[in-house]
């Protein structure tokens, strides 16, 4: 571990990515991460990396999108106008099955919405977000701390399973300034969520056919058929990253009469609802993502055995929700289940108190 | 003397060739390729001057040239 | 005793390309293949092929090949640059790819200076799709979308991207040139070397727009369509050489 250092979560993200040995940033500039590129503009050089600042958030994701294809670690970041942006970027880099980073530290939304935190691209983030069939690993850090180890995680998983991987945060995560220990990178190779796996040789980038014959990374598949089983072998990588990604942080829910669920700063929040349920003697436990995609159902699946109530809460309309009430039904009928909502949408951000408030409300 | 060779599976009869032949000695036959062209040949080699203009125009890299010496 | 007087050059696989008769990408690639291999850079090239009837340049030309998404194509080589600079990067791309939804891309990349080097396809229409208008289409050019003919009141005025790009002080080379006469193809062939020369010097943007023909949507038999080129798009898209500091130090 580093020694602590006291940093905003914006440049701890780009401080550990560049730990991670990523050499290539391009981005652009929208609030609330701009703190982002701008650091990247001076630590990149310096580590002897590239900073680009693209003329846009499309041109940036593809700039991502060749610098994977030559082979190197490279990362974007953005907001969530942003990241509708590069939404057709991102799309053809799982059908190239390029790996590379994308971070979203969300703001309010639709439209410009606002610049205050949110979570209101949990949808866009797990369900694809750009068209076709893939998906992302979707990794929601809620400390400074997380971010920085997440961050490092996320492109040692984007080369394991040649897949881009998505840093969903908000912009509280974002702004706030927190203690941080930096992992060491080989250290946290084997404790983080690699878990020591070798990761395979980049034999498919495109650096020159030189003593061998040319290489072809495309997504254009007309022959009949071809692209169908494109798809199922993506199927089956993602299959393979269902059956071993999944990880969720779980308080206090084998007793719990009322389960509370969160991800990011919602679940931060959560985590201080739930202290101050049980001091009041409320049997209360927290449930909370960290792989949002693929989303940890059997986690949770068991802990509705015992659990038949459940607060959700996020910063948007309701929309992890839906995995929630997916994961409940496995183990029971959602007829028999409570499953309530403290929706905060465009740049809301919840307090202990109303979720105390909402929970009392749910127990009764 | 010069020998230009049309390989009759790249022709299609695009007729570029003829066009440009200062000597007009490229034609379209009547002989059809797998893919339904009519290949362009060249009647009459002995008028040929190496020029190269017909290989140069060809979109398809369908012509070679060679050159025999005694 | 013989001699080949002219050959295929192994920078082209061996295959029949799936190009409409008489099309000028058939030549492009040509040209470009040999001037790569002729200058030894054969493996040492990555190539990113846009969208467009070029997509399929991977399965003509004899080098390392990603496709981009459309018109992202100068973004994804100007990044592969960066990661691998001693390599000879090129961006080949059609009307639609860098003049229409690629026009910020090309911009930026020209303007940054990005050691690349552009083939741009001007054949005035959106081939692949069957024949749209295009950024490069004539004023009162029939196409599937300017069905009486473009009217230059509402869409404007050809783009012109060769003279455009020259006005860059990134970009270093800019020209012109056409495909449909032995004289022309053997200046293209120049141009080419020449904006590949620019890249390996690492003195910075090349690009070479190339005026092809494209008879099957200009509904024209091939010859028509050089009679259109020499009559009509020629006298818009004038050939020549816009910008040439190839002779700077590098920067």
């Amino acid at each position: 571990m580093s020694a602590p250092m006291f940093m905003k979560g914006n440049e701890a993200m780009a401080e550990a990515a560049i730990r991670a040995d990523c050499r290539f940033y391009f981005g652009y500039p929208i609030t609330p991460q701009n703190e982002v590129p701008a650091y990247m503009s001076r630590r990149m050089p310096e580590a002897g990396g590239t900073f680009l600042q693209a003329e846009s958030e499309l041109a940036a994701i593809n700039m991502v999108f060749g610098a994977a294809v030559a082979g190197a670690r490279a990362m974007t970041s953005s907001s969530s106008p942003g990241i509708s942006l590069k939404q057709e970027g991102i799309s053809y880099m799982a059908a190239c099955e390029l790996p590379g980073v994308i971070a979203n530290i969300m703001r309010g939304g639709p439209g410009l919405g606002n610049i205050s935190p949110s979570q209101s691209d949990y949808f866009q983030a797990t369900r694809g977000g750009g068209h076709g069939d893939y998906r992302l690993i979707v990794l929601a850090p809620h400390t400074v701390t997380e971010l920085a180890e997440l961050t490092m995680d996320a492109f040692d998983l984007a080369d394991y399973y040649r897949n881009p991987v998505m840093i969903l945060g908000d912009g509280l995560l974002g702004q706030m300034m927190e203690k941080v220990e930096f992992p060491e990178p080989e250290a946290r190779r084997r404790t983080g969520l690699l878990r020591g796996r070798p990761l395979p040789p980049k034999d498919w980038a495109l650096t020159g056919a030189q003593g061998r014959p040319p290489r072809l990374i495309r997504s254009l598949l007309m022959q009949p058929g071809v692209l169908e089983q494109h798809n199922f072998h993506l199927a089956e990588k993602y299959a393979r990253i269902e059956r071993d990604e999944p990880l969720a942080e779980v308080i206090g829910c084998e007793d719990a009469d009322v389960v509370l669920a969160g991800f990011g700063t919602s679940a931060r929040v959560a985590k201080q609802a739930r202290e101050m349920l049980r001091a009041r003697g409320i049997k209360a436990g927290l449930f909370r993502p960290i792989t949002l995609w693929p989303f940890p159902y059997a986690q949770l699946a068991a802990i509705a055995r015992t659990t038949r109530r459940f607060l959700v809460v996020e910063m948007n309309l309701g929309q992890m929700i839906e995995d929630v009430q997916l994961a409940v039904a496995r183990e029971r009928s959602l007829k028999d289940a409570t499953i309530a909502l403290l929706p905060r949408p465009g740049g809301g951000v919840p307090v202990p108190e109303e979720i105390v408030d909402k929970t009392l409300e749910v127990l009764r | 003397m010069f020998r230009v060779k049309v390989d009759p599976r790249r022709c299609k009869s695009c007729e570029l060739c003829l066009a440009v032949c200062p000597k007009k000695i490229m034609v379209i036959t009547h002989e059809r390729n797998e893919h339904g062209f009519h290949v362009a040949a060249c009647r009459d080699e002995r008028e040929c001057t190496g020029c190269l203009a017909c290989a140069l125009v060809c979109p398809d890299v369908a012509i070679e040239i060679f050159e025999d010496k005694d | 005793m013989s001699r080949q007087l002219f050959a295929r050059t192994p920078g082209l696989k061996d295959t029949v390309t799936t190009y409409c008769s008489g099309c000028g990408h058939g030549v492009a690639h040509r040209l470009l293949a040999e001037a790569i291999e002729e200058s030894g850079a054969r493996e040492r090239t990555v190539a990113v092929a846009p969208v467009g009837c070029a997509v399929y340049g991977y399965d003509y030309w004899n080098f390392d090949t990603t496709e981009a998404a459309h018109g992202r194509t100068p973004a994804v080589a100007a990044a592969i640059k960066r990661v691998l600079p001693d390599r000879l990067v090129i961006s080949y791309q059609g009307d639609g790819d860098l003049a229409s939804i690629g026009l910020a891309e090309i911009m930026h990349a020209a303007n940054r200076g990005d050691r690349i080097t552009v083939i741009f396809i001007n054949n005035t229409n959106y081939g692949m799709t069957g024949g749209q208008m295009a950024p490069t289409t004539l004023a009162g050019q029939v196409t599937t979308t300017t069905p009486l003919g473009r009217d230059s009141a509402t869409t404007g005025q050809p783009l012109k991207v060769a003279e455009l790009l020259a006005t860059l002080p990134g970009v270093k080379y800019a020209a012109r040139g056409a495909l449909h006469k032995p004289g022309l193809v053997r200046k293209a062939k120049s141009l080419i070397q020449k904006a590949l020369a620019v890249q390996e010097a690492g003195l910075g943007f090349s690009v070479v727009e190339l005026v092809s023909l494209c008879p099957t949507n200009w509904g024209l038999t091939t010859l028509q369509s050089v009679e259109l080129v020499e009559k009509q798009i020629v006298p818009v898209f004038p050939l020549g050489v816009f910008k040439d500091e190839s002779g700077a130090k590098a920067e």
